[in-house]
């Protein structure tokens, strides 16, 4: 146990040299950093509630994705049907189903056929789904015939919603010109947002609160308000409501429009905030299909009116008075600079596939987090130093061995914690203070078998000798079931519990190093050199 | 020269004597804590229960009432102010159950309210919004992780040593968990995210610490095959007891450290860890391993697997010859 090879003393010297290497750009600041050459330029990055910054937990709105989907099945029913001139006498939806009542019972084979036209037809693609079957069609006794969507449609429908819905979220928040933002997936439908250094996050909660689906249509002329005012309008029409923001003085406007739109927001190639007439507006260009569409659509109806609408709100409704073919054009509506700003932003990244609600935030000032870290690092510093001393106190010389062990765990664990690219945040800092305590534990484990062995009347060698060896095991016990704790806490905990899993895990190893290894080759030094003939421990 | 001994060499404290004692006070401790949970309860923080929660700083003391009201006259009943850290420093924590159907709008309201109506130059040091949909997951998950790392390290010991001290371990560590919400019950501070860290923690620090009497407890069975159990578990708890003091007197050290110097924030975590480790010390020495004493371990089971009596051994016995 006490014999080391030549390379093995290398090793280990090697691996504090290390430490003390990938430690030591965490003593100065990010700028004196670029001027010394040799050292590695890597930092531990800093939890949010160290730095500062906003963090939100957004969750997939997956009912009314649902809910979309069915509605949109509703509208191909009564299309498939209509075309197969088949008529029918109720067409309902309950829960994730829709069923349709056929009226004559020799149209059920052309109904069926029909409505499997659909599962085939274009409805699937456009929704994304990649499997054929979004529905299974079954024929009810009484004349009826039921669709429902199947689970695995709604489970492949959420994967690609909550895919689509990250990268959107990405694209909003490049446009905002944020930097470091994390955007990750977190379990089945929520998306993880961090942003540092973020002090009031409420714009950002705005962009990514905001679906965002923009659309254009034409007003329908022959609906009199008293019509929307009573509900009667035609089947290809539907009624939205004015969007409060920008009708200010007549928030309770409704329009009656064209169920299809002229033109959607996906047509889009950019948009920015710009002025007309001294007004805050939003300028849009469209691509080619969508200029050319515009460019028809305008010329066949000018004089009239087209409400351009947002999230199913009515942001304005311009009468269009010559035909636009240039593809681009401005969207009026009483903003503010910021509205126009974030409408721009929003119009460029595209739409939300489905909305996104906030379920968590935390915002942490940089005032809290500067002074977290003083707070930590003071507690850790005075919690080292009372050690140091009882262990001084306790084991005299060897108490300096194993402090002088303490120090270069410290030192591995932030070299540790700077290369795995680990997040240190405050309860992080407990652990490495924890860590100091419980790191000193290995070597009184060793010196108390030290001690025992010598009591029995053991040379100072062989003392030693079996007070490592022996202790041994027992250190592997304990730290092992330390570990597992820890490896728990990292797997089922969430943010910062997670980095105080990470250091405790790292202090654990280290400490095994550095208690074991460390003390021994030092210990094994001092008695070759020195020879005692007794032990004073 | 000078040695700090806690523990003079050759104590020997009859530990097993007292165990029925031992016993019954963690009985009724227990009982107590359960009584606790149906009649007081925990106080959740916002990870668990679900709200809003604010640290703000004001440039002169805070008027808490004045908060309060401001408050009130938003619509928020369930408001908690406390003082924290400083007269300067409040938290606010805002109920999640009255306002479920508009809890994303909490935060801007309030920031907005206090800031005219209270103080222009408030600082917003801290905001934290928990829907119910995910208190509910952190809950879920702490428990979790906290029944898996029980079981976990109890079938580490039962690999590593016999069922009877996986036993032992077991009892010892359901004793430190329940004792330390038991904490939370009676001192009233907020139990959250971070509690649960703490208790994983504890659980840890509590198992290594019975793992290094069960390791001298089998030891010291091959070494003495003739004495009787009673005494042989005595012997080990006396020959680690140094081991056991010093430690624990090295992470309370830092434990102190923390409590007092590591910020409001984290005190809440550091003030179980104290109590974790008192509680796991005495757990290991009174309820872990009297428990094995108590389970008919025979040594045929130990001797088995091993062989003669380590070298260690014969030394000994032929020096007292």
């Amino acid at each position: 146990m006490l014999y080391f090879s030549k390379w093995k003393v290398a090793l280990i010297l090697g691996i504090c040299l290390l430490g003390v290497i990938f430690a030591a750009p965490n003593m100065v600041s990010p700028q004196t950093l670029k001027k010394i050459p040799f050292l590695p330029t890597k930092q531990i990055n800093l939890g949010l509630d160290l730095q500062g910054g906003a963090h939100l937990l957004l969750q997939v709105d997956m009912v009314s994705v649902v809910k979309d989907r069915l509605d949109q099945e509703v509208d191909s029913v009564r299309g498939a049907l209509r075309d197969a001139q088949v008529l029918y006498t109720a067409l309902n939806r309950q829960g994730n189903s829709i069923t349709v009542r056929i009226r004559e019972p020799g149209d059920m084979a052309k109904a069926m056929t029909a409505l499997k036209g659909i599962e085939g037809g274009s409805a699937i693609t456009v929704l994304g789904s990649s499997s054929g079957q979004d529905f299974q069609i079954v024929e009810g006794t009484d004349n009826s015939i039921t669709l429902t969507l199947t689970d695995a449609a709604i489970e492949t429908r959420k994967r690609s919603v909550v895919e689509q819905s990250i990268e959107i979220v990405r694209r909003r928040i490049d446009e905002m010109g944020t930097k470091e933002p994390t955007i990750q997936r977190q379990g089945d439908d929520r998306i993880l947002v961090e942003v540092p250094g973020l002090g009031d996050p409420q714009t950002l909660k705005e962009i990514l609160g905001t679906t965002a689906k923009l659309t254009f249509h034409l007003v329908d002329s022959t609906v009199s308000p008293a019509d929307i005012a009573n509900g009667r309008v035609p089947p290809s029409a539907e009624i939205l409501p004015a969007d409060p923001n920008t009708h200010t003085p007549n928030t309770e406007q409704q329009y009656a429009v064209q169920r299809t739109p002229l033109l959607t927001g996906d047509m889009l190639v950019d948009a920015k905030p710009t002025y007309q007439q001294g007004a805050p507006v939003v300028s849009f260009r469209l691509n080619s299909a969508g200029a050319r569409r515009f460019g028809e659509v305008t010329e066949q109806n000018v004089g009239r009116p087209f409400a351009i609408v947002l999230d199913d709100k009515v942001i304005s409704a311009p009468v269009i008075r010559e035909p636009i073919l240039g593809g681009s054009g401005v969207i009026s509506g009483g903003f503010t600079v910021p509205e126009a700003t974030n409408l721009a932003i929003l119009l460029r990244a595209g739409a939300l596939p489905a909305k996104l609600n906030i379920v968590q935030e935390s915002t942490v000032g940089p005032g809290l987090g500067a002074d977290s870290i003083r707070a930590g690092t003071n507690a850790s510093i005075v919690g080292m130093i009372l050690v140091v001393v009882y262990m001084v106190l306790a084991y005299g010389g060897f108490g300096m061995a194993a402090n002088a062990a303490l120090l270069v765990n410290l030192v591995l664990i932030l070299a540790a914690l700077t290369i795995l690219g680990a997040t240190l945040t405050l309860p992080g800092i407990a652990g490495i203070t924890l860590t100091v305590g419980m790191a000193v534990d290995a070597n009184v484990l060793i010196y108390e078998r030290i001690r025992e062995e010598v009591r029995n009347g053991k040379t100072p060698l062989s003392a030693l000798e079996a007070g490592f060896s022996r202790a041994y095991g027992t250190i592997i016990d304990a730290n092992v079931t330390t570990l597992i704790a820890a490896l728990l806490m990292f797997q089922f905990g969430s943010g910062p519990i997670k980095g105080f899993a990470v250091t405790l895990s790292i202090g654990v190893v280290t400490s095994m190093f550095t208690a074991v290894t460390l003390t021994r080759l030092i210990l094994a030094t001092w008695i070759r050199r020195r020879r005692p003939k007794i032990l004073t421990i | 020269m000078f040695r700090l001994h806690l523990i003079p060499p050759g104590t020997r404290i009859s530990f097993v004597k007292w165990r029925y004692f031992a016993f019954a006070l963690s009985i009724l401790m227990t009982i107590g804590t359960v009584a606790l949970y149906f009649t007081s309860g925990l106080n959740y923080g916002v990870d668990f229960l679900g709200g809003t929660l604010f640290e703000v700083e004001t440039t002169q003391a805070a008027d808490i009432a004045k908060i309060r009201s401001t408050l009130g006259d938003l619509g928020f009943d369930d408001v908690t102010i406390q003082e924290f850290g400083s007269p300067n420093n409040v938290l606010i924590r805002v109920g999640g159950d009255a306002e479920a159907t508009d809890t994303e709008n909490v935060v801007p309201k309030v920031r907005e309210a206090l800031t005219k109506n209270i103080d222009p130059n408030i600082q917003f040091r801290r905001a934290e919004f928990v829907g119910p949909q995910v208190s509910g997951d952190l809950k879920r998950q702490g428990f979790m992780a906290v029944g898996f790392a029980i079981v976990a390290v109890v079938i580490y010991i039962w690999f590593r040593f016999e069922w009877q001290f996986s036993i032992g371990a077991l009892a010892a560590l359901l004793h430190d968990v329940i004792l330390t919400i038991g904490f939370f019950e009676v001192t009233g501070l907020e139990f959250d995210l971070s509690v649960i860290a703490a208790i994983l923690t504890i659980v840890g620090y509590s198992l290594n610490d019975t793992v290094v009497i069960f390791d001298r407890i089998r030891e010291n069975l091959r070494r003495y095959k003739r004495m009787e159990m009673h005494d042989l578990i005595d012997l080990s708890l006396n020959e680690t007891l140094s081991r056991t003091v010093v430690t624990a007197m090295t992470v309370l050290l830092a434990l102190i450290a923390l409590v007092t110097l590591g910020g409001p924030v984290i005190r809440g975590f550091s003030a179980a860890m104290i109590w974790g480790v008192v509680i796991g010390t005495y757990s290991s020495i009174y309820i872990a391993s009297p428990i094995v004493l108590h389970l008919d371990l025979r040594r045929s089971q130990t001797a088995q697997t091993e062989e003669a009596p380590e070298k260690g051994a014969k030394e000994v016995s032929a020096k007292k010859a």
